[in-house]
């Protein structure tokens, strides 16, 4: 199976800073990807270089076999196959949940309205908050909200979903209910990278585990062995203080 | 020596409260005397000590009713918004002991010593304001130097305006956007076809003529509605990646703020001609509308850029993520949040627009301001400039009043907090 995403010697820089250093990464489809490591570690800024979010300054990123570059004409078709789910939700406050989830299928993806609203009261459904469909974002409880962006996401139908700690900003209690849904998500399919610190999560989904330090990638491996014997004397470290 | 000693007691409610409620009387009637019976019962006091009396037995007799809990519903309301402290309970006796001297020669001179009968200065007789004169001259402060045959004209372009308004309040939201689109682009153009004549056989009124409130509104709404979507486009501008559309927008902003209004209006009449090719002709009301719009669109440009940065970052990436491009998600996302956040910014360049107005007596327009300075060098009516100024005074704060609780609405509103 060809892969989905392939990033080649990606290099970034923040001013003289370098972030990212000498990337490769292959996905294939329905693969699922934990990336975990310390904070500063360039984990967020990898996965947001994938849809753009962030600009890389060397090597190729190729997603669905499109280029990523500032030449890309066509990045906004990129990022709209590309679903994103981000530490602080980032729900639009003036807009209910309906329609939060709602717009961009009917401006981007030219959905009628009420096609659109169907579409995003299943998806709704599938993270069993359709009855918060009326209220706004800050009626919410930040689980809630965390479900409602990952359900205005899918309603992109996206071929791939990038998570960046989706449950970092979220109260204890409300961890589980997130990852619920993200499991589900992942048993259904899809191909996901998902940045997080919750193992528990990543034994019970990932098919591989990245681990990175200081912009580049240390480690990586199946599971299994990821967890059971890693070969570098840092990632035993790591694991070592979160587990 | 404590105030504590005297600290008045639970126990003892009702002789605190007399001999509290007794000190209070007496210093009200001492500032009643002083001011309406030209009477100073404490005038045997030094000067100094006399003129603070009210205020020393007043705050004394309101330290013997300060009693916490007193379980007298009326005492505790008292205690608790005029009488918390020692300092707020003379803050309180200042500002009543104020209005009490203060209002009513006010209102004297205002409506009870006004004289609103007659028809030429000589019938007020009065010593209080002549409104005389803002009846003789009514006409002129609404409609300028407008023909009066002709002011019909104007009368009904503005009961289509207000009645445009009411009906959005009242009809569905189904109806209301397009009550809005006639508004913006259609009635303008009806509007002013009406006004200035020229066609379907109305006579034509050059824009000279044109004067008093009713153009105050016309300059204010054609002003308003142009230098939001200009000031909307400059703000983004200036927040643009494109350097060509950065520094122009910078150097537009910057030096439409940089300057007066006075001299732009004067530059628009004066300067402005020159530039154009010769024949060609720009009405002088036009140009200065013009002058204004862009004058106010910079700063409205500075307000939504106020905005604009108030926004986190994440709903940039969001939108991004969600595959829309710059227009979409500018106009879906960011700026219905950014103009929800600023709308306090925006309605004050509104009320700094329409108080700018009179300003165009530069260029020789006359609106409601500029009407009055006009009527008080009336030889027949001199002295009268203290009654036209407090009338333009008082249209202006009803307009802007009234726009300024409109925003508050709208504020409310659009609040999607919990």
């Amino acid at each position: 199976m060809s892969n989905i995403i392939e990033l080649k010697n990606v290099n970034k820089w923040f001013d003289k800073f370098q972030v990212l250093k000498d990337i490769n990464l292959e996905v294939k489809p329905k693969e699922k990807i934990v990336v975990c490591g310390p904070s500063g570690s360039g984990k967020s800024t990898l996965i947001r270089c994938i849809n753009r979010l962030e600009e890389h300054q060397e090597g190729s990123i190729v997603v669905d076999g499109n280029e990523i570059s500032e030449n890309t004409k066509n990045i906004e078709s990129i990022r709209a196959e590309v679903g994103m789910v981000f530490q602080q939700f980032n729900l639009f406050p003036h807009l209910s949940i309906l329609d939060n989830c709602s717009l961009a299928p009917i401006w981007v993806k030219k959905l009628t309205k009420k096609q659109a609203e169907e579409l995003a009261m299943e998806n709704l459904r599938r993270v069993q908050i359709e009855d918060q469909a009326a209220k706004f974002p800050g009626q919410l409880s930040g689980g809630q909200q965390q479900r409602a962006a990952i359900a205005r996401a899918l309603c992109m139908e996206p071929k791939i979903m990038l998570f960046d700690e989706p449950t970092s900003a979220l109260d204890p209690e409300m961890i589980k209910e997130v990852l619920d849904v993200m499991v589900d998500l992942a048993k259904g399919g899809m191909t996901m990278i998902v940045v997080t610190h919750e193992m528990g999560f990543a034994k019970e989904v990932a098919d591989n585990m990245i681990f990175m330090d200081e912009g580049r990638i240390v480690e990586r491996a199946k599971t299994n062995d990821f967890f059971e014997n890693p070969k570098s004397d840092r990632t035993k470290l790591f694991l070592s203080q979160i587990l | 020596m404590n105030l504590r000693i005297i600290k008045p007691k639970k126990e003892n409610l009702y002789t605190y409260l007399a001999l509290g409620i007794g000190l209070l009387s007496i210093g009200f009637i001492d500032i009643f005397s002083n001011t309406f019976l030209n009477l100073n019962i404490t005038g045997f006091f030094p000067s100094i000590i006399s003129y603070l009396t009210p205020l020393i037995l007043g705050a004394f007799g309101l330290h013997l009713i300060r009693i916490e809990y007193s379980g007298n519903k009326t005492l505790d309301i008292i205690n608790k918004n005029f009488n918390s402290s020692n300092f707020n309970a003379i803050l309180s006796l200042i500002v009543i002991f104020i209005l009490i001297k203060y209002v009513p020669p006010l209102l004297n001179w205002f409506i009870f010593d006004a004289n609103f009968l007659g028809s030429t200065k000589e019938d007020c007789i009065g010593e209080g304001a002549c409104w005389v004169f803002v009846r003789v001259w009514f006409n002129r402060f609404m409609y300028g130097m407008y023909p009066d045959a002709e002011q019909w004209r104007i009368n009904i372009s503005f009961l289509t305006l207000l009645s445009s308004i009411g009906l959005i309040f009242i009809l569905p939201i189904k109806f209301k956007k397009y009550i809005i689109l006639f508004l913006l682009f259609i009635f303008p153009l009806i509007a002013l076809n009406l006004i200035s004549g020229g066609i379907f056989g109305l006579e034509w009124i050059e824009t000279g003529a044109w004067g008093g409130l009713s153009l105050t509104f016309i300059v204010s709404a054609f002003a308003l509605i142009f230098c939001f979507p200009i000031g909307v486009f400059l703000a983004l501008g200036r927040r643009s990646d494109l350097p060509a559309i950065r520094y122009s927008s910078i150097g537009f902003i910057e030096l439409w703020r940089g300057v007066p209004l006075i001299t732009v209006l004067f530059m628009s009449a004066v300067m402005f001609p020159m530039f154009l090719p010769d024949g060609t002709y720009m009405d002088k009301l036009m140009r200065v509308i013009i002058a204004i719009t862009l004058f106010e669109a910079a700063y409205m440009a500075e307000v939504v850029r106020g905005g604009l940065q108030a926004l986190p970052r994440g709903q940039y990436d969001a939108a991004k993520s969600l595959g829309m491009g710059y227009w979409r998600m500018h106009f879906l996302i960011i700026m219905p949040q950014a103009l929800k956040l600023v709308i306090p910014g925006i309605a004050n360049t509104f009320l700094a627009l329409v108080k700018d107005t009179p300003l165009i007596f530069v260029v020789g327009l006359l609106e409601l301001a500029g009407m009055i300075g006009l009527a008080k060098t009336n030889p027949k009516w001199l002295g009268m400039a203290t009654e036209g100024y407090v009338f333009a005074a008082l249209v202006f704060w009803i307009i802007c009043f009234s726009m300024s609780r409109y925003s508050q609405n709208l504020e409310k509103k659009l609040s999607t907090e919990r």
